[in-house]
């Protein structure tokens, strides 16, 4: 699917436009919505969605590459608490390239599942995700192998034309420990069309502003606002496992979750090496559907 | 492709029917003292440092209605498989021990692990909990 769509405004329109659509959804929608505390946008926790409960999330990212044009990558993510260890979620990316097209670029199939089921210093969560995108998908939700803002040179047009069909693994090793959290991803993708097994990681740390809740209701307080950071890059592929000519990004991060249950997130990535993109800067707004299973069923009993 | 991406498709509606299903009935207070009693001796004696302070309980409140109201209801009496927690089993119980299955959950059950909350405002809840009737 290609849209016929020009970048026509200034350096930041796209993101505007993106981060204002975002805002009018979580007005828009009911306030039978709740928000789940997500903090991160590379890094997962070990934290699942509740069963029965669909989570909505629009995730736009605003890319300014060294020496590609600046993009805006959109991702719209459905997640589902299938059983309190299985979540499951769809994610739609498209992206669009100032001075270029604006593209639906495919889609992800992801399940995470929790073998442990109580809580341990290390929390493990099983990752596993089917990948059907084009080459021109920006969302940049992990950095792998030797994944380099040179890659985003090329226009849309030419970047479409690859399809990439992967696998994506991860490993999850999580801790909630005096109200810190601490999560570990070692990332392994492989395209399923043929190629090598690529390896990433991301790293993120955060903590609510303050521990105890207040007896009253707030909106800006610091108990609804989360602080964090995130690092994240590749580690070359299955022949060639280095740091050397890989990309990596340190994003501090911030969330902050309304009395309506809404959750909304920004973290600006700054690019460390040659092959980073200067900056990434990440928008988030989350909801949550509660009790949507239940619906469901009793919609069909 | 398409052969792999329609068996992607098939199996996850197969699973997702199979994780839906299942009767919907309230737990019975045995079924829950049960699940307490899985917690380690250990936890019961740690005290809450927050035991009967008003303004921690009001905090425990507002903290039941944003993250446990939608399944145990807003009076805390129970919905769908969700037990009523005014039951004496939560005023009998050790705070630690409370504290310790908000954190643990039960997944298999579907309660889910509350240990993305500070133990602070886990004390909170307990605080509250305990004055459910």
């Amino acid at each position: 699917m290609q849209l016929s769509f020009n970048w026509r405004g200034t350096q930041g329109a796209t993101a505007g436009a993106l981060a204002l659509g975002a805002l009018f959804a979580s007005v828009a929608i009911p306030p039978a919505l709740r928000a789940q505390e997500k903090p991160y946008f590379v890094t997962y926790d070990h934290q699942m969605e509740e069963p029965g409960d669909l989570e909505v999330a629009f995730s736009p990212v605003v890319g300014l590459p060294k020496t590609a044009r600046t993009f805006a990558g959109l991702t719209v993510e459905i997640g589902y608490g299938a059983k309190g260890w299985w979540t499951t979620e769809l994610y739609l990316d498209g992206q669009t390239t100032r001075g270029d097209k604006t593209l639906f670029t495919g889609y992800r199939w992801e399940n995470r599942f929790r073998p442990l089921l109580g809580e341990h210093w290390i929390n493990p969560v099983l990752y596993l995700e089917y990948v059907n995108l084009n080459g021109a998908d920006k969302s940049l939700k992990e950095v792998v192998g030797f994944d380099s803002q040179k890659e985003f040179a090329e226009p849309n047009g030419e970047l479409r034309r690859e399809r990439k069909r992967e696998l994506e693994t991860k490993l999850i090793l999580s801790s909630n420990f005096r109200g810190w959290n601490v999560a570990e991803n070692f990332i392994a993708e492989k395209n399923l069309g043929g190629g090598a097994w690529e390896f990433g990681y991301a790293v993120g740390l955060s903590r609510p502003l303050a521990l105890a809740a207040s007896p009253r209701d707030c909106t800006l307080c610091r108990e609804n606002l989360r602080a964090g950071v995130e690092f994240y890059g590749g580690l070359g592929t299955a022949q060639n496992f280095t740091l050397s000519g890989t990309s990596h990004y340190i994003a501090p991060l911030l969330s902050w979750e309304l009395p309506s249950g809404t959750t909304l997130r920004f973290s600006p990535g700054f690019g460390l090496t040659g092959e980073s993109h200067r900056l990434l800067l990440r928008f988030g707004v989350t909801y949550e559907i509660e009790g949507f299973g239940r619906r469901m069923r009793k919609l069909f009993r | 492709m398409r052969k792999l991406e329609w068996c992607l498709v098939l199996v996850s509606l197969l699973l997702l029917s199979a994780a839906s299903g299942g009767a919907q009935k309230p737990r019975e207070s045995e079924e829950l003292g049960a699940e307490l009693g899985k917690a380690p001796e250990s936890a019961a004696v740690i005290r809450n440092p927050y035991a009967g302070q008003p303004d921690a309980i009001e905090a425990g409140r507002k903290l039941f209605k944003r993250h446990c109201a939608r399944c145990h209801g807003p009076e805390g009496h129970g919905l769908d498989k969700a037990p009523d927690l005014r039951a004496p089993l939560i005023q009998n119980t050790a705070p630690g021990k409370l504290r310790w299955f908000l954190r643990n959950g039960n997944l298999k059950e579907g309660m889910p692990s509350w240990s993305k909350l500070p133990d602070e405002r886990l004390w909170q809840i307990v605080s509250y909990l305990q004055t459910l009737k």
